[in-house]
């Protein structure tokens, strides 16, 4: 009984923390998103009006927000899961033990730096005048420069860049979990690497990939500072259009509104990868 | 003007203001509070430099506790969420002073103690800083929306007009500044409609042409994007930039350049105020006419932050600073541009509404 006790007192700090920091504001959220703006101040009206203004307003250029915003965030999470596997595989499997740590400090030493200056880096390697284009050109395989910034090719890589450093972790985590004897008995039953690969350690491994899709999909879908930097506003996101909404009107109900749509596309998110999300494994 | 003018650079900390105002609020300023020797201000961003505050806290013996914000909308919802009393000076696009005033938010200023003889006349404005015939808020800066450009790349009289902001010769050069109400009354003034008579029935013919320019952007972004475009030569032309955008980077960059058409620009101005529930009304009155003073009008034009024009015409300005901020041609430019604009609520959201369409398309 007295372990018992513990373990429920235990769970408290945990509960509080989800309670105050995610429970009370996104009841908050939601109650704005019912509101109304009268004559300057913020009313609960028990109104659907801001999610009616989603589907209508602008002539629906909410709803192709919201389609742009799934589009980069699944071609976000779909490449740096690409990038990230193989290179969590050879850090977990080719590169000796001793030297991992090393490996891997320097894998997420991107991380390191703010996520701003990064985004304006990109811009800057990306422009008439970056690195890509200046050596294209002295190579002579352009005749004259290519604008790859302010596009949504920019805003993708940015966030391959940012995410495949994040998903790295959590799949390496995963890798260096599986049992080598697993490995070793496909192999003794007569399977070759890409068998022992294909039917043991993408199996085992896909929890960290789920973990890290799904961190990489809520993030990338809620962010604001890369479209908005690297992507030129040549297409407007979802986030992009919330702070439209709060920049000189302060229009919350609707900000609001605009918000538990993202929500209710991050918590579909979930349930679709929630059969694989074991945080234990990662 | 500058409502969105650092809303990409710090937009990750103005998230958080946004989402967490009062919880921000709560942490800072009851700190500010209860100093008796600190003076708490809340103001735009090119407040806050040192070379700006130091003479006056040395002077008086103060610490000046700055806090920035980037939207009036923003502004009200730190006050709002501050207890009365902790904030003495605000500084306030001059077009929302009256709006601050209806909220008795600002203290009537000793209109005798300032420095109105100097101040440029077409700012004085008396619509938007005095209400019943008291003073609550001086002119300090103002600067224009019109064009920003590189002057190697685009003919001189190309942008002496304002079709230049869909000439098609231009096309995958041109940048436009996303803050829409400056970006849709510079798009009036080359559609020949005076930003004040806009009404929604000029809307239509502002989002065709709008959507017509988008056709031809390279990048549709908040001032340091767009100022990066001109930088790296993604774009050549930025609409509804102005001295703000360039004036700061002259000296080194001499090829970017401003200047009006012959259509004209937007007047944008800020003012500066004291808070009425401010328990330091007398050392936030003196900072005022510290910031209204030649020295500091000087140190404000040529902030870190961005360079605008001075509203006191006596600003200490050295010849390459006058020459950055095209100082000899301020009589002509006043004279040619039109004061911002600030639509009325239903006008303001179909506006909103029209640029999130173009923004969209």
């Amino acid at each position: 009984m007295k372990t018992l006790s513990l373990k429920s007192w235990g769970h408290l700090p945990a509960l509080a923390w989800t309670a105050a920091f995610f429970v009370l504001p996104l009841i908050a959220m939601l109650l704005m998103s019912l509101s109304e703006r009268i004559e300057g101040r913020i009313t609960l009206t028990w109104t659907f009006a801001n999610y009616q203004a989603f589907l209508t307003k602008a002539e629906g250029t909410f709803v192709g927000a919201l389609i742009n915003s799934v589009e980069v965030t699944l071609l976000t999470t779909v490449l740096s899961v690409l990038v990230a596997y193989p290179l969590a595989y050879i850090l977990a499997y080719r590169i000796p033990r001793q030297w991992q740590r090393l490996v891997l400090v320097l894998t997420v030493l991107p991380f390191w730096t703010s996520y701003v200056i990064r985004s304006y880096s990109w811009l800057l390697v990306l422009s008439e005048n970056g690195i890509i284009n200046q050596s294209l050109l002295e190579l002579g395989l352009l005749s004259e420069p290519v604008g790859m910034g302010n596009s949504r090719f920019a805003t993708v890589l940015g966030f391959v860049h940012f995410f495949a450093m994040l998903l790295t972790l959590t799949i390496y985590a995963n890798l260096v979990q599986i049992k080598e004897s697993y490995r070793k008995a496909a192999a003794d039953l007569g399977a070759n690497s890409l068998q022992t690969f294909w039917h043991v350690t993408l199996p085992l491994s896909l929890p960290g990939v789920a973990v890290g899709a799904f961190l990489t999909f809520v993030l990338a879908i809620g962010d604001y500072i890369t479209p908005q930097i690297l992507g030129g506003s040549k297409e407007l996101l979802l986030p992009q259009a919330v702070m439209l909404q709060l920049g000189r009107q302060a229009d919350f109900p609707l900000a609001s509104a605009l918000s538990m749509v993202l929500m209710l596309v991050v918590t579909a998110a979930f349930l679709l990868s929630a059969r694989h999300l074991k945080m234990g494994r990662v | 003007m500058i409502s969105s003018f650092t809303r990409n650079l710090i937009s990750r900390r103005r998230a958080l203001q946004l989402g967490a105002a009062g919880l921000a609020t709560m942490t800072i300023t009851p700190k500010f509070a209860k100093a008796a020797d600190e003076l708490n201000c809340l103001v735009w961003c090119d407040h806050t430099h040192a070379r700006l505050l130091d003479p006056f806290a040395e002077k008086h013996g103060v610490t000046i506790n700055v806090k920035e914000y980037e939207g009036t909308g923003t502004a009200y919802s730190l006050v709002e969420q501050s207890q009365p009393g902790d904030w003495d000076v605000f500084v306030i696009d001059s077009v929302d002073v009256p709006g601050a005033v209806e909220k008795g938010l600002l203290a009537e200023l000793p209109e005798a103690e300032m420095p109105w003889d100097d101040i440029f006349p077409e700012l004085r404005q008396p619509q938007l800083h005095f209400k019943d015939g008291k003073l609550y808020a001086m002119p300090e800066k103002f600067g224009y929306n019109s064009i920003a450009f590189n002057n190697t790349r685009v003919a001189a009289e190309d942008v002496a007009t304002a079709a230049v902001m869909w000439n098609p010769k231009y096309s995958g050069r041109i940048a436009i500044y996303n803050y829409y109400i400056p970006t849709m009354e510079m798009v009036a003034l080359g559609l020949g409609i005076r930003p004040d008579t806009i009404t929604q029935m000029s809307l239509p013919a502002i989002r065709e042409k709008l959507l017509e320019m988008k056709k031809l952007a390279s990048v549709v972004g908040d001032v340091v994007t767009t100022q990066n475009a001109l930088l790296t030569g993604a774009a050549d032309i930025l609409v509804a930039g102005g001295e703000y955008t360039v004036a700061g980077m002259m000296v080194e960059k001499p090829e970017l350049d401003w200047t009006l058409p012959k259509e004209g620009g937007i007047r944008w101005g800020q003012a500066i105020g004291v808070f009425a529930d401010s328990a330091k009304k007398d050392l936030a009155t003196e900072f005022v006419k510290y910031i209204l003073s030649p020295q500091g009008q000087g140190a404000l034009a040529t902030a870190d932050c961005y360079w605008a024009m001075p509203a006191n015409a006596k600003a200490e300005l050295d010849d390459s600073q006058k020459k950055q901020l095209r100082w000899d041609q301020q009589p002509g430019f006043i004279a040619n541009s039109h004061p911002y604009f600030i639509p009325d609520a239903d006008l303001d959201a179909a506006m909103l509404d029209v640029w999130t369409e173009v923004l969209g398309a």
